[in-house]
């Protein structure tokens, strides 16, 4: 399955919905939003990885990327993603202590309005 | 042993043929269904790894997979010899495994010897320089093929590098549950 990306605000966050597989062929286009939308000034994230079917190092590269760009305006890239087939990456890259990895947008964007 | 061979253009667009076909052909060897995602992965970062060095070195010469069955191996020998199975080697592996090989052409460069704390990738991978499209070390790749494989060897030669990948073969294979049955 292709990729298909979406985004919407929620409660001064902007919440990025990934649906599908992101490897070496669809990750440009992830990086390409998220530095669209930073650029645009929003530097609350929260990439919705419910929907995803695959992710691979060069997604986690994307990831990576677009969370240091955040950082440099203070800002924060939380993940939602209950799904363990998509975890063990995080887990095998030492990611988890990276991201902020939550069960829901909701939840996210409560931890960090409480930060 | 069975074995399909895939070949494939440096495209990006190429891997994920190359994950759908290591996925299907490991499937049909009897791997075990828990095992798949791991072999789905694993094949995807190795085709994307040699991917990126093909486009940085020779992008018009193919990346070439080998999908290899090798409890075919195992059976044959046993038809022939009448034999008890006997769990031969092939490169130090035993039989009764799938194997995934992966052969670039890009000249290679030793990959780091450790790999312990990918987080640390971090400092490094900042915007624009990049190794590829993700901004990460390739050794990342190599690092999470590591972690997903049960067996692994990483052979980076002059003129290319070869990266061996095999798990052990499950029992949800019905060829072999019928082989034993009758």
């Amino acid at each position: 399955m292709d990729l298909k990306l979406d985004h919407h605000t929620q409660d001064d966050t902007e919440i990025v919905v990934v649906e599908g597989e992101i490897d070496v062929y669809t990750a440009p286009r992830l990086r390409e939003l998220l530095i669209d939308l930073v650029n645009k000034g929003n530097f609350h994230l929260v990439v919705n990885m419910e929907k995803v079917e695959f992710l691979d190092s060069t997604g986690l590269g994307v990831l990576v990327g677009g969370l240091k760009r955040v950082r440099a305006h203070d800002g924060t890239l939380d993940l939602v993603c209950t799904q363990e087939r998509i975890l063990k990456i995080f887990r095998i890259t030492g990611l988890t202590k990276v991201f902020g990895i939550y069960d829901s947008v909701q939840e996210a964007i409560d931890k960090r309005q409480s930060k | 042993m069975a074995l399909v061979q895939l070949t494939i253009s440096a495209l990006p667009a190429h891997v994920r043929t190359a994950r759908l076909m290591a996925t299907a052909v490991a499937r049909r060897a009897g791997i075990a269904e828990s095992a798949l995602d791991e072999i789905r992965l694993a094949v995807g970062e190795a085709c994307s790894r040699a991917v990126e060095a093909h486009r940085v070195h020779c992008p018009g010469r193919p990346i070439q997979l080998d999908l290899i069955d090798r409890a075919d191996t195992t059976r044959e020998a046993d038809a022939s010899s009448g034999k008890p199975a006997e769990r031969a080697s092939h490169n130090g592996k035993a039989a009764q495994r799938f194997e995934v090989v992966v052969f670039d052409c890009a000249p290679a460069k030793e990959p780091a010897t450790a790999f312990e704390d990918p987080a640390a990738e971090l400092d490094i991978a900042d915007g624009a320089p990049s190794d590829g499209v993700s901004g990460l070390s390739p050794d990342v790749g190599l690092a999470v093929i590591l972690g997903l494989a049960d067996e692994v060897s990483i052979e980076p030669h002059e003129d290319g590098t070869v990266v061996r990948m095999s798990w052990p073969l499950g029992k949800s294979d019905p060829d072999a549950d019928s082989e034993l049955v009758g």
